[in-house]
């Protein structure tokens, strides 16, 4: 069997592993309160026999050990139990949100990525000269601000001064296709802002790594000019790092998108987890808490195939 | 010793942040809960920076929210440094299983975002300031505990280590008189970095509304308050924004020079 193929299998089988363990975590995160699920949910004020109703159709009278299998055989089944709020089936609410989420994730990173190793190149191109200065500091800034606060200054200057957008970006399924990506211009704007500063930062320091190496001094001393160095010598060995740099940075994406959908009204999955911690609705908690874990894990094994498979010593073993 | 301007501009700025936390009510020009004023005035010589959602002075808050929001951060990365750094250096000492068992469960945990994490515990937790900082130091603990590891992995074979080890120095010893006063520049760089995350892991909190409760400030929360105000121009919110942001910068001035001064007495490498 080919090396690279056993791999492949042990990094997948490890990300499903990983992922068994974050559920079994989010089910105990959700259990180490003092009191119960029951008591939080119905407050200080309720009757003792509503509260034993409850708990029965939680099924808080089984041992944690069947609840949680009953809970993640259900999950695995696509059955993601009703919200305690509202009483409706949490899969369905998810599904619409979800889509929406990934709509905004996508259009963040189609824009992001491209600019990063673009600004990250010529970031190495000047460095230290002041389109790399300038560059760092913009970064450095708002590496420092967090997401939601860039997200009310762009609001203010754009949407409010300028009046070129809506400050609440709320889309549905009778919009168009171009209604819509004007709608979620700016949280759009904001996410790669957020996720640009860090990619761009990493993209730099993986070339300038391989700017190090002897065989760029060589290219070099050869009399290349420095723009052949960057495109003939340095790029095609820094695509592996800039891949995972890239890959890595999406995970930002993640946690950026929960905050931002609050701040422009957004109707994503963020909004929707982050609605429900509030009313302390836990089977609606685990739910959003197990597919953002999912889809967190699912992106690092991406990563790490890639920089596998991308890389020429792995894939012709001596 | 020749202080880079940065670094001074650095300790200046986070010296003042701190001088403000410390004695917000002597500072703060009304109290925290005070009504003052009608709703989102603008700035005036009375409200320098105006009044917040509901009349109350925005100056007054912005420094009682900088206390809470920095004493938070501070005890969160304090805790996230004792526990980390011990349990890091106690691994890199002892290795074998124990090493193992700790790097293991700190994998599972980075293998989940902290912020999803910590949304799921607070789903069920009371917010608290004590259960914040609990939560917040545990989960970055993680981290510290990646970097002091590597750094004790190093420090451990040295010549003087092993020459302690031969004494017959039991492991305490190794851990805080050997390797600790070797490890602690790099880590007390980290230290700068971990507690902006930590500042803006709380804000982030208390912006979604699952962080430090009202009536009490924070940036965060201040924030929240006044998101709805950008709407109508009214800029109360971008306040907390400001001060985030010249915190961060001025303290990763500071953890910049630090870094650098240990890595060039190191010779290169951190």
């Amino acid at each position: 069997m080919h090396p690279i193929f056993k791999l492949v299998v042990q990094r997948v089988a490890l990300s499903l592993f990983l992922l068994l363990a974050a559920s079994v975590m989010i089910f105990i995160g959700t259990q180490i309160l003092p009191g119960d699920v029951a008591q939080s949910v119905l407050g200080q004020s309720a009757t003792p026999e509503t509260l034993a109703n409850l708990r029965k159709e939680l099924g808080l009278y089984d041992p944690p050990v069947t609840r949680y299998f009953n809970w993640l055989f259900a999950a695995l089944q696509g059955d993601l139990g009703t919200a305690l709020t509202n009483g409706r089936d949490i899969g369905e609410s998810l599904g619409k949100r979800l889509n929406n989420t990934l709509f905004l994730a996508f259009w963040a990173a189609i824009v992001a990525v491209p600019l990063a190793i673009f600004l990250g190149l010529v970031a190495v191109r000047y460095q230290n000269r002041w389109p790399d200065k300038l560059i760092s500091g913009v970064t450095l800034t708002s590496i420092s601000i967090p997401e939601f606060l860039i997200g009310y200054v762009v609001m203010y200057f754009v949407a409010v001064r300028l009046g070129w957008f809506s400050s609440v970006a709320m889309i549905n399924d009778s919009m168009t296709f171009g209604m819509k990506l004007n709608a979620i211009a700016l949280p759009v704007f904001v996410l790669t802002l957020v996720v640009l500063a860090h990619m761009m930062r990493m993209t730099r320091a993986a070339i300038l790594n391989v700017m190090q190496s002897a065989y760029i001094e060589t290219a070099e001393l050869k009399g290349l000019s420095m723009f052949t160095i960057i495109r003939k010598h340095a790029f095609p060995n820094a695509i592996a790092p800039i891949v995972n740099v890239v890959m890595i940075n999406l995970a930002y994406l993640v946690v950026g998108v929960v905050v931002v959908e609050v701040v422009f009204v957004y109707p994503g999955m963020g909004q929707y987890l982050v609605d429900h911690v509030a009313k302390r609705d836990v089977p609606v908690v685990q739910a959003g808490g197990l597919i953002f874990a999912a889809v967190y894990i699912g992106r690092n094994l991406v990563a790490d195939l890639v920089s596998i498979l991308s890389n020429p010593r792995l894939r012709h073993p001596k | 010793m020749k202080v880079p301007l940065s670094a001074i501009v650095g300790l200046f700025f986070t010296g003042i942040y701190f001088f403000i936390a410390i004695f917000a009510p002597w500072i703060a020009p009304y109290g925290l809960t005070e009504s003052v004023g009608d709703v989102w005035e603008p700035m005036s010589r009375e409200h320098w920076l105006g009044t917040d959602n509901i009349g109350r002075d925005l100056l007054s808050r912005m420094i009682y929210g900088g206390r809470t929001t920095i004493w938070i951060a501070t005890a969160a990365t304090v805790l996230s440094f004792t526990l980390g750094s011990i349990l890091g250096f106690f691994a890199a000492v002892i290795g074998g299983w124990a090493d193992q068992t700790i790097s293991r469960f700190v994998d599972l945990i980075m293998s989940m975002p902290s912020l999803i994490f910590a949304l799921v515990v607070l789903s069920v937790m009371p917010v608290t300031m004590f259960v914040l900082i609990l939560l917040m130091g545990l989960l970055d603990s993680t981290r510290v505990f990646r970097l002091s590891r590597a750094v004790a992995l190093d420090v451990n074979v040295m010549d003087y280590v092993e020459a302690a080890k031969l004494r017959g120095e039991g492991r305490a010893w190794i851990i805080f008189r050997e390797i600790l006063p070797n490890a602690l520049s790099p880590l007390v760089a980290e230290m700068g970095l971990r507690f902006i995350f930590m500042v803006l892991f709380v804000s982030t909190l208390s912006f979604l509304g699952l962080g430090v409760q009202p009536p009490v400030a924070d940036w965060g929360g201040i924030a929240r308050e006044n998101g709805q105000g950008i709407v109508y121009a009214v800029p109360a919110a971008l306040m907390p924004a400001i001060a985030i942001a010249t915190l961060a910068i001025s303290v990763n001035l500071v953890a910049d020079w630090v870094l650098n001064r240990t890595t060039s007495l190191k010779g290169g490498r951190g």
